[in-house]
């Protein structure tokens, strides 16, 4: 079908993909080479691939196989996990791509499976299947050429949405008459955006010109979603495969990286410098300390033949290489793996909290990105939505206003046809009937709302009867949902929309049919929405119905002032309003508006903005109707957590497209504006806002060349303000204010949290994005890292979580440096006492298990069940949080104080035990130790101190901690009594045979393990002991209970964007 | 007591400098000295000898000292240079074996009439016990040791073959020597001792070694002064806990009292942050 005939206009040939779907990243046969590479890109797995490498090829201090078995040991989790989820995805996709697919040919049905699909097959979809790929609709089996489809898994709404059919194909029934259509499509190249569609389909038949007829958004059934209440249709499928809206939407987002890894890495560069000085002094003095040839040969000592006839330089670079590969344990190889199951799991505990779990929505706080927990901690900045986010988005009819007269639908529950009959005696009582009926009618036509039917007709108009509806109005924004409702109240009720034809059940039980002639949609530019229709009557009527800046200018008559009036009042008031107006249209008037619409839908380039051009033409010279006004009630806890958030010293801002008074209220509700305090508005000096609106577009354009004045004092006011509101924002300008603050000088941790898809450009900008499983659709928690349930649940998610990470996270780091230090040091130390030799201090079992197992369950406990205060008390004294704020736990001084504590461990034990072994007998029977008798009286004093040290820095003792940490010194202890207490086959040395036992055996041995403890710690514990005395803690401060009493006196400063943007 | 005989006042001086490893006659020299302790451990202690350099650590082979037969005549590579003396093979091979002590202490009572006593000796338990029986092991299948070894050579510095090492006790020869294990034990520090022979307690109220003038006569066949060396020999009384060890008395006190020291002034911290902390609460 795809064919042009000849004469047609110019068609390259183009290769399209196969409807296979290919998520996976490997295939059987590259899985090890390619994932090999992947893994040796990260920075540290290569760096000990090298050391690997080195080992291998040069005489080495200590065999490949301590630092082969665990990069090995790495390489092999990380690629069984990634090979597990692979061989998940390849699953999926084979079950997806083996789905059967009924696709004509010929005319006939042939079922045949999905990755067979190409462009141009028709494809037969049956109720609740879905669409195998993306879909032009051709025909369906409802008899007005509409389907209802959701798009549950593509973006979370769950309403029906209602896609048409062309309509020169609508009437095709049968598989033969689908077949004969000759017809091509032209569509654009394909494009993530799930919304939006440009194409043209021509169709030929015999001996005629071709027909052009526009398609669009409403015409593209996407793979994913999932047809309802159709029985059938026939599609032609226009993207495949990997080219489909939902494969190309589910690309990666780029990564985002956390501050602490961040000084993670700087940390390892100076370990990489402070390992590499560490060679290079031990061989220059290496080579100072040979310049005698006794010392270089001795006597007892000679080298072999070979080894003297290598090159004085060579063997520098070797001795070199072997000091590196001595000492390159000080760069901790299972640091980024604990790092990394600690992200991995720590997660959970936020998913698994009970108390973001929502009943409501029977969910609890998702986890989409785990690198980020500890960024939590860190904020410096929120930037909030409004609707939806800091208020509930469910919207409730409070009242009408038509003509300054002022309509409130009664009690909500109990009763319904009571407080509807009241409302309508009232109505009656009122006078100007006509413009009202006209004004209620008005707010039943023009929406895009659907109606869910579960029964007939008949059975809603029995619902309504009996005073229980079973029928549930959808719609992808609740406003509508809310006026249908009020409207309901009133006596008004829209039934459904049959054949093009709306239907309304007026006030007295008659339906009222109404010919729906073209939608004019509602975007976010515009900020309103028209429908024109044919009444009974035969009048051509354009309702329209938005938000007060956008109808007011386009009014000509009508009760301007009272309305505006009473508009304003709501605003204050905290109330959505909504402003609609009619006009009456003419034949020629409407003929006209026809060809406007259709020739801008026509269009294949710039179609969007020829649309918006034809509707400015459209909509205007109306007659103010009346008002709306909506109520948008607060989330509960928003404004305790608002104000926990400013103790805990974070910045609020608010970005939204409301209008300033509707915001401001908010704002109010919700404490974030105190009634004391000093609020600077930007709003009256309409100039001036409009520079500033300028300024802040022109910056992000040309990269910060333009730093006018305006700009930088603007941006010093808002960091000096304590809550920053900012209204009519576009999604596109919300996420510039957030790269506005990121790009200055301190360079702030920023969040950004939103519900619905004019978030999501927000959300992906901040470090943070926090997106809230609200009404307005899952689109903005599918993009956040974080998904909660409501708003109150950031104030446990930032002041706890967060929190907890970022000290785990934190303590993990540190001590992960800190006992490679203790590890490494005594090492080098060694060196100036073995004659630089390279001969390594500890056996290699001990040098290879040391970070693997020996420390490092411990470690990884702690970052996982750390608590150092209570969660209550977290909660309760938000100002902890302060205490962390910049990556406090992360500075040098103490990273400095971290490495100076690991330097001074490491020459106590050393040194310690030099003294004790200097000269003196160990044993009772006078025998003597050798060097691996040093070397594991060092090493056993090694792993008690760095594990006890940890003991000291938990505060949460679970049972799990006690066996962990117990656990290791005894597993220690246990596998050096195996090790030394077996000759073992496999080895072709013997050395630590029996050595443990022997030194186990020796008193002083044991004094001088316990005396060595006792020294490394005690300048940790006294170091505690005053930093609690002298300068309170967190923990110190958190438990007394001290009441917050000042909070300074803060400036508000509100921004205003000028009128020209707008939402609801 | 040094004997290296580095000043030319030593007795060993003359031993010290006309050294050379080619000599068959064994040079003696006697060192007179006083005794006050009275029972004792004897060492011999080196000075600057680097047993722990890595080259020298490594320089053996646990497979032909546990009794390898394959090891035995095929050392490993390790023992490189001493691993093969022209086509034989060393046993013991390395360098550790081939630099095994090899001086000769004898000790000798003063009597008051100047007539000398010779000590005795015992030179059994001065190794480890699970090295002499486990770790060390001749090589298997023969009794007869100098069949055991016939396909090997000896190390190139000694001048006996390896079962020769102690003639008076056959159960003392081959790896198994108690000498030979105590030498291949390196030392952790390049200034070390090691157990020669132990002087054991005869009976009753006597001493083990009595007060009075005491003399060393020292076979001295090892070398030190090319590497700037000392030898010593080091007598030492030992009580359950080990030999006399200052530092870590001194050690232990030391801490002790800054752990007093410190609890005392963290008690006095502790108490004033208490009272500023109360005194805080207060207007709160």
């Amino acid at each position: 079908h795809k064919e042009p005939p000849p004469g047609a206009e110019a068609y390259i040939p183009q290769r399209y993909p196969d409807n296979r779907i290919v998520s996976s990243k490997y295939t059987f046969w590259n899985f090890i080479p390619k994932n090999l590479f992947e893994q040796f890109r990260r920075i540290a797995n290569f760096y000990f691939l090298v050391i690997f490498l080195v080992q291998l090829i040069i005489d080495t201090p200590t065999s490949p196989v301590t630092s082969g078995l665990p990069l090995f040991f790495v390489i092999t989790v990380t690629a069984i996990k990634q090979g597990y989820e692979d061989w998940l995805r390849h699953k999926a996709d084979c079950s997806i791509n083996e789905c059967p697919v009924d696709v004509v040919q010929q005319g006939k049905v042939v079922r045949t499976q999905s990755h067979k699909l190409r462009v141009g097959d028709i494809v037969v979809v049956k109720e609740d299947e879905t669409f195998p790929c993306d879909l032009i609709l051709l025909s369906s089996s409802r008899p007005d050429g509409t389907c209802y489809v959701t798009t549950t898994s593509l973006d979370g709404e769950s309403s029906h949405k209602t896609y048409y059919a062309i309509p020169d194909t609508m009437a095709f029934r049968t598989e033969q008459e689908v077949d004969s259509l000759h017809a091509t499509i032209e569509c654009e190249q394909p494009q993530p955006d799930l919304y939006k569609f440009v194409g043209r389909i021509n169709i030929y038949k015999d001996k005629e010109e071709p027909v052009a007829r526009p398609l669009g958004a409403e015409n593209l059934l996407l793979r994913g979603a999932t047809l309802k209440n159709t029985q059938h249709i026939y599609a032609v499928a226009v993207y495949t495969g990997m080219e489909t809206k939902m494969a190309l939407n589910y690309q990666s987002k780029s990564q985002k990286r956390s501050a602490v890894e961040k000084s993670m890495n700087a940390f390892l560069i100076v370990y990489l410098c402070i390992l590499i000085s560490k060679a290079v002094i031990n061989t220059v003095l290496k080579y100072a300390w040979q310049w005698s040839p006794d010392r270089d040969e001795p006597w007892y000592n000679h080298r072999t033949e070979h080894e003297r006839q290598r090159h004085v330089v060579i063997r520098a670079f070797t001795d070199f290489l072997a000091f590196m590969v001595l000492f390159n344990y000080i760069i901790p190889v299972s640091m980024y793996v604990t790092v990394e199951m600690q992200k991995f799991l720590g997660s959970y505990f936020i998913s698994w909290d009970e108390e973001m779990f929502d009943e409501e929505l029977g969910e609890g706080a998702q986890v989409n990105t785990s690198d980020l927990n500890e960024e939590l901690g860190q904020v410096e900045y929120v930037f909030t939505d409004k609707t939806g986010t800091l208020t509930e988005n469910n919207m409730e009819f409070i009242e009408c206003c038509v003509d300054g007269n002022v309509y409130i639908p009664h009690a909500i529950c109990n009763g319904q046809i009571l407080s509807a009959a009241s409302s309508i005696d009232m109505i009656d009582a009122s006078p100007g009937g006509y413009r009202r009926d006209l004004f209620f009618r008005a707010l039943c036509l023009c929406h895009t709302v659907q109606v869910k039917e579960e029964e007939t007709v008949d059975g809603i108009k029995k619902g309504i009867h009996q005073g229980r509806p079973t029928s549930f109005y959808i719609s992808s924004s609740p406003d509508e949902v809310a006026l249908v409702e009020g409207m309901k109240r009133l006596g008004y009720t829209y039934l459904r929309l049959k054949d093009n034809y709306m239907e309304i059940l007026n006030k007295d039980d008659e339906i009222e049919r109404f010919e729906l002639l073209h939608v004019l949609n509602f975007d976010s530019v515009r900020r309103r929405m028209s429908v024109i229709v044919k009444s009974s009557s035969g009048d051509y009527l354009l309702f329209c119905k938005g938000a007060d800046s956008s109808i007011f200018p386009r009014v000509v008559s009508g009760k301007v002032e009272q309305v505006k009036a009473r508009v304003e009042q709501n605003a204050v008031e905290g109330l959505r309003t909504l402003c609609v107006a009619y006009r009456r249209l003419s034949q020629s008037e409407y003929q006209e508006a026809c060809h406007y619409l259709m020739e801008a839908k026509l269009a294949l380039q710039d179609r969007e903005q020829r649309l918006a051009q034809a509707y400015d033409i459209i909509e205007r010279n109306f007659v103010l109707l009346g008002a709306t006004a909506v109520e948008d009630r607060l989330q509960e806890k928003a404004a305790d957590t608002i104000e926990s958030l400013h103790k805990a010293g974070m910045k609020v801002w608010v970005l939204t497209g409301d209008k300033m008074e509707t915001a401001a209220a908010t704002c109010y509700a919700s404490k974030l504006f105190r009634r004391t305090t000093q609020i600077l508005e930007l709003t009256k000096k309409r100039t001036e806002e409009q520079s500033l609106h300028d300024v802040l577009f022109e910056l992000n354009r040309t990269v910060l060349r333009q730093l006018c004045d305006a700009l930088e004092i603007f941006l010093e006011i808002c960091r000096n303000c304590s809550a920053v509101l900012c209204c009519r924002m576009a999604p596109l300008q919300k996420a510039q204010i957030v790269k506005l603050i990121k790009a200055s000088k301190e360079h702030p941790i920023t969040l950004a949290i939103g519900d619905g898809a004019n978030d999501v450009s927000m959300i992906l900008e901040a470090h943070v994005g926090i997106g809230i499983m609200g009404k307005e659709g899952r689109q903005a928690a599918r993009n956040s890292d974080y998904a909660i349930p409501k708003f109150k649940h950031l104030k446990k998610m930032l002041l706890v979580h967060g929190h907890y990470y970022y000290i785990r996270i934190a303590e993990l780091v540190q001590y992960f440096f800190y006992k490679n230090v203790c590890f490494i040091f005594p090492q080098f130390l060694y060196q100036f006492f073995c004659g630089f030799s390279q001969q390594p201090l500890y056996d290699t079992a001990y040098l290879t298990l040391y970070n693997i197992s020996f420390t490092s369950l411990p470690i990884l406990l702690y970052s996982l069940v750390e608590q150092h205060v209570s969660m209550d008390t977290l909660k309760r004294e938000p100002s902890l949080y302060r205490d962390i704020a910049k990556n406090s736990l992360l500075r040098w001084p103490v990273f400095l104080y971290w490495t100076c504590l690991g330097v001074f461990d490491a020459v106590v034990f050393f040194f310690g035990a030099y003294f004790l072994f200097d000269n003196t007998t160990f044993t009772s029977n006078g025998q003597m130790f050798g060097n691996w008798t040093f070397g594991t009286l060092i090493f056993t004093v090694l792993v008690f101190t760095v594990t006890l040290k940890l003991a000291l820095d938990t505060h949460h003792w679970t049972w799990i901690n006690h066996f962990v940490i117990w656990g290791s010194l005894l597993f220690y202890v246990i596998f050096s009594l195996l090790w030394g207490g077996i000759i073992w086959p496999f080895l072709n040395y013997q050395r630590m045979y029996y050595v443990f036992m022997q030194m186990l055996s020796s008193g002083p041995a044991w004094l001088s393990i316990i005396l060595l403890i006792t020294v490394s710690l005690l300048p940790d514990v006294i170091k505690k002991v005053l930093c609690r005395a002298m300068c309170p803690t967190a923990t110190e401060r958190a438990q007394s209970t001290r009441p917050c009493l000042t909070v300074e006196p803060s400036t508000i400063f509100m921004l205003s964007q000028s009128s020209s943007r707008m939402s609801f | 007591i040094d004997y290296t005989g580095v000043s030319s006042d030593s007795p060993c001086y003359n031993c010290a400098k006309n050294f050379t490893w080619n000599t068959t006659e064994p040079c003696v020299c006697t060192v007179n000295f006083t005794l006050l302790q009275p029972n004792v451990f004897m060492y011999y202690g080196l000075s600057n000898f680097y047993q722990n350099h890595r080259r020298y650590v490594k320089s053996r082979d646990d497979r032909q000292l546990n009794g390898d037969l394959s090891a035995l005549t095929d050392p490993s590579k390790e023992c490189e240079p001493y691993r093969k003396s022209g086509d034989v093979s060393i046993a013991p091979c390395g360098a550790i074996a081939n630099s095994l002590f090899n001086d000769t202490l004898v000790l000798y009572y003063v009597d008051s009439n100047n007539s000398k006593i010779e000590v005795p000796l015992v030179k059994k338990g001065i190794a480890w016990w699970t090295d002499k029986h486990v770790k060390f092991r001749n090589p298997a299948g023969n009794s007869n040791l100098t069949l055991a070894f016939q396909d090997t050579a000896k190390p190139v510095n000694w001048a006996k073959p390896v079962y020769e090492l102690d003639p008076s006790d056959p159960d003392n020869n081959g790896f198994i020597n108690e000498d030979f294990i105590v030498w291949m034990r390196t030392a952790a520090l390049p200034t070390f001792r090691k157990l020669y022979r132990i002087i054991q307690k005869k009976s009753g109220t006597t001493p083990t070694l009595p007060n009075g003038n005491y003399m060393l006569n020292i076979t001295y066949n090892y070398p030190v002064l090319s590497f700037d060396g000392r030898k010593r020999m080091i007598l030492s009384t030992i009580s359950w806990m080990g030999g006399k060890n200052p530092f870590l008395g001194i050690a232990y006190i030391t801490v002790g009292s800054i752990c007093f020291f410190l609890g005392v002034v963290l008690l006095i911290i502790h108490h004033k942050y208490d009272n500023r902390n109360t005194s805080a609460d207060i207007p709160s």
